[in-house]
């Protein structure tokens, strides 16, 4: 083994360069996917049942194709349509579409917003009905309910579930690495083994890394779980 | 241009392939892991929790990438030390199944110690006080009960697309290349991920099925 290998500078600083993709595409991605998936929750649970057929697939689709599909027709396919060539290279905000970044940002996004939709969805519809006849008898419109009453506990019964959304979040962005000129972790892993034929110690470093942040953020989620869901907690005397 | 879509279909074989290659492998290190970590020895639930734990914090791709390109080292330093000049190279295929099989596995692990801990005890009681040996009991009383809890097949199905990136010629490869070829990928992975889809509802379906008859005579309560 040749660890020292791994922590020359210029190594250490593609590893650096890694994890800071890596970390941005996670986040970005959760906070996209994050307004996308209230949105898609609310037309899930709606009255209109076009609205909710349409969500409805569109989870439907995303949940049952594997995310690196996803990631090639974006970043590959979209590419061919004429509509779009047409437009990228001067009209905004079709550049965008030429980013290998924005790409997998986009993919990522919508991929997560479909997981989190239908558990925020869940936790909607679990609402119990006393909840919102109590509201109602206050005299709380559907919105002032909507906003006061379910999503709050709705989006608090969520965080567990979230809490895994999250962390499988951070290891779908290794996919990232499949589009080329991306440097994520994986990426930097990938190319410090081909620079210096060492397999072991190139991505056994990355996944220490990986498994360090996995630990961070389930251990940041189960701070925000005592914090948020302190009320589910038994009484204690 | 039809002849690509059908090297996509030849391919689909291939994924169905290595998808249930290693579902066999992720049930046997599901079956241990779960054995492992509800056993009375402290180092054998130590050795389970750190199997589950490690392997749900690191990314599948990273793991396969290490089991591959680490593995074909490892085989071929074996092979050198061992006198002989030729190179050994690992399969794409095994490196996958492997992988996805150990990583599987140890969800598997998780799945199955919960589906267990859920069975009350007072069945595997009964079956021993009828007379029933510890296999007798897991195979005719537990294992049955287990299918209600059987859910990462389908995460599975999906992952198997990563093993596109370590050469296996499976339908995400192919439509990889295609795309390079024809220049139109939208429609190679458009019709790639509709193959995926066929295969995740058909698997639901039967998953549905399957929960319905193995949860007979379990009681549901609504409010």
């Amino acid at each position: 083994m040749k660890w020292d290998v791994i922590f020359q500078p210029q190594n250490l600083a593609l590893y650096g360069q890694g994890i800071l993709t890596t970390l941005h595409l996670l986040f970005a991605s959760l906070a996209i996917g994050a307004v996308l998936a209230l949105a898609f929750a609310l037309a899930l649970t709606s009255r209109w049942r076009v609205l909710r057929a349409v969500v409805g697939a569109y989870t439907y689709v995303v949940r049952g194709t594997p995310l690196l599909i996803q990631v090639y027709l974006i970043y590959y396919g979209l590419g061919q349509l004429e509509w779009i060539q047409a437009r990228w290279d001067e009209l905004w905000p079709w550049t965008y579409f030429k980013e290998p970044f924005f790409c997998a940002l986009l993919a990522f996004s919508l991929n997560t917003a479909a997981y989190t939709a239908e558990m925020l969805a869940g936790a909607i519809r679990e609402t119990s009905a006393g909840e919102i006849e109590a509201a109602q008898a206050y005299g709380m419109g559907p919105v002032a309910i909507l906003w006061r009453i379910v999503l709050p506990s709705a989006m608090r019964r969520t965080l567990p579930a979230y809490s895994n959304e999250v962390v499988m979040m951070l290891q779908s962005t290794s996919l990232a690495s499949a589009v080329p000129s991306m440097l994520d972790l994986t990426s930097a892993a990938s190319r410090v083994y081909s620079k210096y034929y060492l397999p072991f110690e190139a991505f056994l470093f990355a996944a220490g890394i990986y498994l360090l942040a996995t630990f961070a953020l389930v251990g940041i989620f189960r701070l925000a779980e005592r914090h948020f869901l302190a009320y589910l907690e038994p009484q204690k005397t | 241009m039809n002849a690509y879509y059908f090297s996509i279909l030849q391919g689909s074989l291939m994924t169905v392939a290595v998808a249930l290659a290693s579902l066999l492998l992720a049930v046997f290190f599901g079956l241990l892991g779960a054995a492992a970590r509800l056993s009375p020895n402290q180092a054998a639930v130590a050795a389970g929790t750190v199997y589950t734990t490690v392997i749900r914090g690191i990314p599948d791709l990273v793991l396969m990438l290490l089991v591959f390109y680490g593995g074909t080292m490892g085989l071929n330093y074996l092979v050198t030390a061992m006198g002989s000049k030729g190179s050994v190279d690992i399969n794409p295929f095994v490196a996958g199944v492997l992988t996805l099989g150990f990583i599987y596995g140890a969800y598997m692990t998780e799945t199955f110690r919960g589906a267990i801990l859920a069975i009350p005890h007072g069945q595997s009681e009964a079956a021993l006080a009828f007379g029933m040996g510890r296999t007798q009991t897991f195979l005719r009383i537990i294992a049955p009960q287990m299918v209600r809890y059987t859910n990462n097949w389908l995460v599975l199905i999906k992952s198997t697309a990563l093993v596109s990136l370590i050469g296996l010629q499976e339908m995400t490869y192919i439509a990889k290349q295609a795309s390079a070829a024809t220049r139109s990928p939208f429609e190679f992975f458009l019709f790639t991920a509709a193959l995926f889809l066929l295969f995740t509802s058909a698997s639901l379906w039967v998953l549905r099925r399957l929960n319905a008859r193995y949860s007979l005579g379990t009681r549901r309560v609504a409010l």
